[in-house]
């Protein structure tokens, strides 16, 4: 890349780190992972002292949290209205407590991880299609009380057949029917977005995965809520949460192997140090998880153990995205390795870049004007 | 109001896109690095005037510099930056020549300084050269921070600014790993996210930023951002007939990732030098292939749920 007088780095000590993560990589990359190492970027980049770019997000592990508990109820709701439809009573009835314990602890989650939780309600000012959580936060008024009604709902056999409570024990059980219906509804929204929410941002590791993000979130949403079906219902009523296991499983573990291995750079930080770890815990729980779901069909306990091995999973990929995006917005390599290659590539392109013969001050990142024109733009 | 450039591209006037029917024109500063000294009268004045807390008291051991970076309670950073360079020849300024004084001691008896012994390097002489840079937020065209707001506690003022609304921000932290800068921070004992207002009540009342009042080298000018990047275009010319052949501008492009910055730079290194991204995109360039996305996922959900409760009862 650059050649420069020693000492010209903006951060001798960054390039040094950059240098022998790049080694321990090359190293690491020869032991059968073939072709890995074209995907590394020149070892050298410049920043100023190492300091992070970005900031990271302050959000606190409420966050990673819900994108666990938004999905539980996401997935629990569309089983829950699946043994609606079919009868299926007692997976009805499992699918909608379920989905209304994790409706109540994302909000909670949501509200104790804003900086001024008494403010919450400020979220209700607006409806911006340009911003993910306000988009959220109707999605998840949307759902709330569908998904509350349809819980409610199930203690209507409890209440006396006559008098107010009568009434309502009769008006109770339609009323958890079309709640049932809307939360299965905006359930895929609800599962969805959350992977709008942390793609829409800087975070290089976030941004860079928006094309997979929602397929992993939406995967991890289904195997979180048929895993909690195997622990709560009779095996009787469990046949369509096997199946929904499989496939929910097989989006998570696709989705997150091309996070692993299909960002360039950015896939780094979904596979080293503590998100790496969690990554590869979230597969082999997720992995263990579906094959114990197909396996157990007549076993309460391996039906139990395989559905908290799916939750496990689940929450380990939740917590692992989470954890890479705030690593990949911690080290500045994730922000300048690319831009400045896309910034050399334009200008290799146009043949303006002006390398002095001896390598000294590179001005090579001008882009004039006409050249800049003819950017790529999407949508256009 | 909302253009085909609305979130993307070069966009003639922010403000009216917000939907101000009558705007002045767009605000902005230029802050010129070249004769920045590094004096950070634009850090004092900007906490002075905005009444910002003390952020840490501590030497970081990066040069002069012990802020840091821009943060909750720091809207202008100044970097410091030491670094060794190629010697270049003198210029030659044509000033008149004159023979050496008079003197009684012969000059080859004088004592010489070893100057090459402590500058030299495998690579022949180098000298030391202090790069120093006021940032700043980039009140950009298009502001992820703005758009991700979920309150509409940031809004577009009629100046072409940004800025955030203290008794709307419910603290959500969302517009902090939004910025492509860095820019914005939340403040810890407080909750809320904070960052440069471009002195929206001094503008307002027609006064110039208190970081540019203070500013004693005109480093940092604050005008039309108009006229602002023909200063800039002037002096980059300028600088590179000189012989200062690094100088380049950072921001002033439309058609950059984030359709031009309202707070343009004058820089003597790569962008990342100063703890500049150095081609940043705003993150909802993307927000329509995300929401698209997303759809298709959640629309595989409804289909694996009907396939999984298709077949054998069981």
């Amino acid at each position: 890349m650059t050649t420069q007088v020693p000492g010209t780095e903006g951060t001798p000590e960054g390039a040094r780190q950059a240098r022998s993560r790049f080694h321990a990589r090359g190293r690491r990359g020869g032991g059968g992972r073939g072709g890995e190492e074209l995907q590394v970027p020149p070892a050298e980049f410049r920043s100023y002292y190492g300091r992070a770019i970005l900031k990271p997000p302050v959000w606190r592990h409420d966050i990673a949290a819900y994108l666990f508990t938004g999905g539980l109820a996401a997935g629990s709701s569309l089983l829950a209205a699946g043994g609606q439809a079919t009868g299926r009573t007692d997976l009805r009835r499992a699918g909608r407590a379920t989905s209304l314990g994790a409706v109540l602890a994302s909000a909670y989650f949501l509200v104790a991880d804003l900086g001024r939780p008494e403010r919450f309600h400020h979220m209700l000012r607006v409806a911006k299609p340009t911003s993910p959580m306000s988009m959220g936060t109707w999605i998840l008024t949307a759902f709330g009380p569908a998904s509350g009604v349809a819980a409610v709902s199930e203690l209507a056999p409890l209440l006396p057949e006559r008098g107010v409570l009568g009434l309502a024990r009769r008006v109770l059980g339609p009323a958890g029917t079309v709640g049932g219906w809307g939360a299965a509804a905006t359930a895929p929204a609800l599962a969805t977005y959350t992977a709008v929410l942390l793609a829409d941002t800087a975070a290089p590791a976030w941004h860079e995965s928006h094309p997979y993000l929602p397929f992993v979130f939406g995967g991890s949403a289904l195997a979180s809520g048929a895993g909690a079906t195997l622990v709560t219902t009779p095996l009787g009523q469990t046949g369509p949460a096997r199946r929904l296991a499989v496939l929910g499983a097989a989006a998570e573990l696709t989705g997150s192997h091309l996070l692993e291995h299909g960002l360039g750079l950015a896939s780094e930080a979904f596979s080293e140090e503590q998100p790496g770890r969690l990554m590869r815990a979230a597969r082999y729980l997720t992995l263990v998880g579906a094959a114990g779901a197909v396996l157990s069909r007549r076993s309460k306990l391996g039906s139990a153990l395989s559905g908290t091995a799916l939750l496990g999973g689940s929450l380990c990929t939740r917590f692992g995205v989470y954890e890479a995006g705030k690593a990949s917005a911690r080290d500045p390599r994730y922000t300048v390795v690319p831009q400045r290659e896309r910034l050399d590539r334009l200008a290799a392109q146009d043949g303006t870049a002006p390398r002095t013969p001896d390598g000294r001050y590179l001005v090579d990142d001008h882009v004039p004007q006409e050249e800049a024109a003819r950017r790529p733009r999407p949508q256009e | 109001m909302a253009d085909r450039n609305s979130f993307y591209g070069p966009l003639e006037s922010p403000a009216a896109d917000a939907g101000w029917e009558e705007s002045t024109p767009r605000m902005g500063f230029f802050t010129d690095t070249s004769v920045c000294i590094g004096c950070k009268s634009c850090e004092v004045a900007c906490k002075e005037w905005n009444l910002l807390q003390e952020d840490g008291l501590s030497m970081l051991g990066m040069s002069y510099d012990n802020t840091g970076m821009l943060s909750a309670d720091t809207w202008r950073h100044v970097a410091f930056i030491e670094q060794k360079v190629a010697r270049k020849p003198p210029t030659d300024l044509g000033m008149p020549q004159m023979g050496p004084p008079p003197t009684e001691v012969d000059p080859k008896d004088m004592p010489q300084p070893d100057l090459d012994a402590t500058t030299q390097s495998p690579e022949g002489p180098v000298d030391v050269r202090w790069l120093m840079s006021s940032d700043v937020c980039k009140h950009c065209t298009h502001a992820a921070c703005l758009d991700v707001c979920p309150t509409g506690a940031l809004f577009r003022t009629e100046f072409g600014t940004v800025v955030v609304q203290e008794d709307v921000c419910n603290g959500c932290g969302y517009c902090i790993p939004a910025c492509p800068y860095g820019v914005i921070d939340q403040r810890k004992d407080d909750g809320r996210a904070w960052k440069c207002t471009l002195c929206y009540d001094r503008i307002s009342d027609g006064l110039m930023p208190a970081c540019a009042t203070a500013c004693p080298t005109k480093s940092i000018q604050y005008g039309p951002l108009e006229e602002l990047r023909e200063t800039a275009a002037k002096r980059v010319a300028n600088l590179h007939d000189g012989g200062v052949e690094e100088a380049r501008l950072y921001g002033d492009d439309p058609d950059d990732g984030v359709g031009g910055t309202g707070s343009i730079f004058l820089l003597l290194d790569q962008p990342e030098v100063y703890g500049l991204p150095p081609d940043p995109v705003v993150t909802t360039r993307d927000l329509p292939a995300m929401w698209r996305r997303a759809a298709m996922a959640g629309v595989g959900m409804l289909a694996a749920t009907a396939v999984a409760f298709v077949g054998r009862r069981s």
